[in-house]
C-alpha cells in the first residue's frame, strides 16, 4: 500500500518538473515534438532509477567513512560516468534502441532530476507517509514514479506545444514565454491532485 | 591524460577537506542553538517539558514541538519542519498562538488529548482555507500530550527542562507504529 | 579597459543567463518565492561561477581537451560543495530555505556553460569579470522575479509590507505563479530589447 502511495504522490502530487521545477532544462528543450518528449521521458525513466540505486547505495558508503561533504561532487561524477556507461553498452548491444535514446543521453547529465532525486533519497529528505525515511526498495520505487511524472508531464506539454505552434501568438510572447505560460497553467492543473495522498 | 585528472580531484578532496575541519564544528553549534532555542521558545521561559512529534500534513511531514507545563496546560509550541501550502498551511506556525483570537489559540489551554477544530465538532478554530493543515496540526498537538503523559506515568514528577536537554529524542520510531494501526 | 568594460556588462544586459540566454531555469523558478530567497540564490551561484571561472581559466592549459569537461565538472562541484559547507556554517536559516537546490548549483548550465564557453578560452582576469557579470545577471533577474512575485502573492517586498497580505494573490508565490511571472517578465524583456 505504501508502495502505491509513494508512486501516486511522486506521479501527480509533487510531479518533480511541475511542483519541484526539478529538470525544468530539458521540460522546455526538448518538448516542441511528441516523438522526441517520448524519447527523452524513456531515456531519463532508465537512467534516473539507475542512479538513483546506485548513489543510495554509495551513500551508505560516505556515511560509513564519514566523508559525506564528498556527497555532491561524487554523485555528479557517479552520475555522468553511468551515463557514458549506458551509452557505450547501448551501442554495443541495442544498436535500434541506440537509435532511439542516444542523442537524449549525453543531454541527461546536467538534467537536476537526476542529482535533485539520488540527493533527496540519499539524504532522506524525501519522506514517506507517516515520516518514514526511505530504503532501498522505496527509493527506487520512489525514483522510478517520479522519473514516469517528468515524462508525463514533457508528454503532456510537448502535445499541447504541437497544437500551440499552429497558433499566432502576440510577438513579444514567442518562443520561451509562451511555453512558460503553457507549463503555468500546467502546473495549475497538477495543483488539484495536492492533498489526494 | 588519467594522471591531470586524478590530480585535479586529489587537490578538490584535500581543499573540500580543509574547508570540512575548518566549517564542522560551527555546523555542529548552529544545529544545537537551533534545537535549543525551539526548546526554549515553546517554554516560554516556564517550567515545563518540551515534546516533538511528527506527523503527516497537507503536503508532507509536518513536525512540530510543543511544551507542556507539569499540569499539562500548553505553554507553547514551535512547528520545525512543514511542507504545508505558503500563506495557507505555513500560517500553523502563528495562528494557534494568536492569544488575541481565543477561538483558534491553544497556548494556555489545558491540553486534553482531544482537540479537534470547530468543523469536526471540536472547539479550536481551524486555520482560514487550510482544514487539512490545521488538522494535522492538532492531531500532532494531541499525540504530543499523549507521550507527554506517558512520560509523566513513568516519571511521578515532570521531567525538567535540564534532563530532557540532554536525552534529545526523536519519536519518530514510534511514530510509525501510531499509524499502521 | 573597454574590454573589460565590455566583459562585465555582457553577462549583465545582452547575455542575461535569465532572459538571454534561458539557462539556470531550475533555480529561477524555484527559489523566487520571495526577493530575499532570490537573492541569496543569485549571490550563491555568483560565488561558484567566478571561483570556478578563475581556476578554470589557470588550469586551461594543464587539463587535456579530452577529459575537459570531468575535469569542469569537479572544480565546480568543489566549489558548490564550498558553498554548502560555509552557508550551514555561518547562515543555517538560508541555507534551510534554498536547500536542495545548493547542491543544484553543480548542474545549472550557466556555471558549466560559462566555463567551456568563456574561462577555457579566456585569461584570468577577464574570467573572473565575466564570472561576476555573469553572477550579476543571474541575481538580478532572480531579485526581480522574487520581489515582483512576493508583491503579488503576500503584498510584500524584501518582508516590508506594501498591501494587506489578505489580497495578496497566493498563487503567484505557489509553482504556477513562478512560471506565469517569469513568462510575462520575460516577454517585457523582450519587447523592451527589440
Amino acid at each position: 500500500m505504501i508502495y502505491f502511495l509513494i508512486f501516486i504522490s511522486a506521479i501527480f502530487v509533487n510531479n518533480i518538473v511541475l511542483s519541484q521545477f526539478l529538470g525544468i532544462c530539458p521540460f522546455l528543450g526538448v518538448s516542441k515534438k511528441i516523438d522526441t518528449a517520448l524519447g527523452m521521458g524513456a531515456a531519463v525513466t532508465f537512467v534516473l532509477t539507475l542512479a538513483t540505486v546506485v548513489t543510495y547505495l554509495l551513500q551508505k558508503l560516505l556515511v560509513l567513512w564519514s566523508v559525506e561533504f564528498l556527497q555532491t561532487i561524487l554523485f555528479i561524477l557517479v552520475i555522468a560516468a553511468l551515463v557514458q556507461m549506458i551509452e557505450i553498452i547501448l551501442k554495443k548491444i541495442s544498436p535500434s534502441l541506440y537509435q532511439a535514446l542516444g542523442v537524449f543521453l549525453p543531454l541527461i547529465t546536467t538534467n537536476c532530476c537526476l542529482l535533485g532525486v539520488a540527493i533527496l533519497v540519499a539524504n532522506g529528505t524525501n519522506k514517506l507517509p507517516g515520516a518514514m525515511e526511505h530504503n532501498l526498495l522505496s527509493g527506487t520505487v520512489f525514483a522510478f514514479a517520479t522519473a514516469l511524472g517528468f515524462a508525463l508531464a514533457l508528454i503532456l506539454f510537448a502535445g499541447i506545444r504541437e497544437q500551440l505552434a499552429m497558433n499566432k501568438v502576440p510577438k513579444a510572447m514567442q518562443g520561451t514565454p509562451i511555453a512558460l505560460l503553457t507549463a503555468g497553467l500546467l502546473a495549475m492543473a497538477f495543483m488539484g491532485f495536492s492533498g489526494v495522498v | 591524460m588519467a594522471l591531470s585528472l586524478t590530480s585535479i580531484a586529489l587537490v578538490a578532496a584535500v581543499a573540500l577537506g580543509c574547508v570540512y575541519l575548518f566549517t564542522t564544528e560551527q555546523i555542529e553549534q548552529q544545529k544545537q542553538a537551533t534545537q535549543n532555542a525551539a526548546r526554549v521558545a515553546v517554554l516560554n521561559g516556564q517550567e515545563g517539558t518540551p515534546v516533538e512529534v511528527a506527523v503527516d500534513g497537507f503536503g508532507g511531514t509536518m513536525r512540530v514541538m510543543v511544551g507542556f507545563a507539569p499540569d499539562g496546560t500548553i505553554l507553547g509550541y514551535e512547528v520545525l519542519e512543514h511542507s504545508e501550502t505558503p500563506g495557507l498551511g505555513d500560517k500553523a506556525g502563528s495562528w494557534f498562538k494568536n492569544a488575541d483570537k481565543p477561538a483558534q489559540c491553544i497556548v494556555g489551554r489545558q491540553a486534553t488529548g482531544q482537540f479537534t477544530v470547530s468543523k469536526d465538532g471540536g472547539d479550536v478554530d481551524a486555520i482560514t482555507a487550510a482544514t487539512i493543515s490545521s488538522r494535522a496540526f492538532l492531531k500532532a498537538v494531541n499525540e504530543a500530550y499523549a507521550q507527554f503523559q506517558q512520560e509523566n506515568g513513568v516519571q511521578v514528577e515532570a521531567a525538567s527542562c535540564a534532563s530532557q536537554m540532554t536525552q534529545p529524542k526523536s519519536e519518530i520510531v514510534e511514530e510509525k507504529e501510531a499509524n499502521n494501526e | 579597459m573597454n574590454n573589460a568594460v565590455k566583459t562585465l556588462t555582457n553577462g549583465i544586459l545582452k547575455e542575461n543567463p535569465t532572459f538571454g540566454l534561458v539557462l539556470g531555469m531550475c533555480p529561477t523558478l524555484a527559489t523566487t518565492t520571495s526577493a530575499v530567497n532570490g537573492m541569496s540564490m543569485g549571490l550563491a551561484t555568483m560565488f561558484v561561477l567566478v571561483c570556478s571561472n578563475v581556476v578554470i581559466s589557470l588550469l586551461k592549459n594543464v587539463i587535456p581537451d579530452k577529459v575537459r569537461i570531468p575535469a569542469f565538472i569537479v572544480v565546480i562541484a568543489t566549489f558548490v560543495t564550498m558553498v554548502q559547507l560555509l552557508m550551514q556554517a555561518y547562515l543555517p536559516g538560508i541555507y534551510a530555505v534554498l536547500g536542495l537546490f545548493i547542491p543544484l548549483i553543480v548542474v545549472n548550465c550557466i556555471v558549466l556553460g560559462r566555463a567551456e564557453a568563456f574561462a577555457a578560452k579566456n585569461n584570468v582576469g577577464l574570467s573572473a569579470l565575466d564570472g561576476v557579470g555573469m553572477g550579476i545577471g543571474f541575481t538580478l533577474s532572480l531579485t526581480v522575479i522574487g520581489a515582483i512575485r512576493e508583491f503579488l502573492g503576500t503584498g510584500c517586498v524584501f518582508g516590508a509590507h506594501i498591501y494587506s497580505d489578505q489580497y495578496g494573490m497566493l498563487i503567484f508565490v505557489l509553482a504556477p505563479g513562478a512560471f506565469i511571472c517569469l513568462a510575462y517578465v520575460m516577454a517585457l524583456v523582450q519587447k523592451l530589447m527589440k
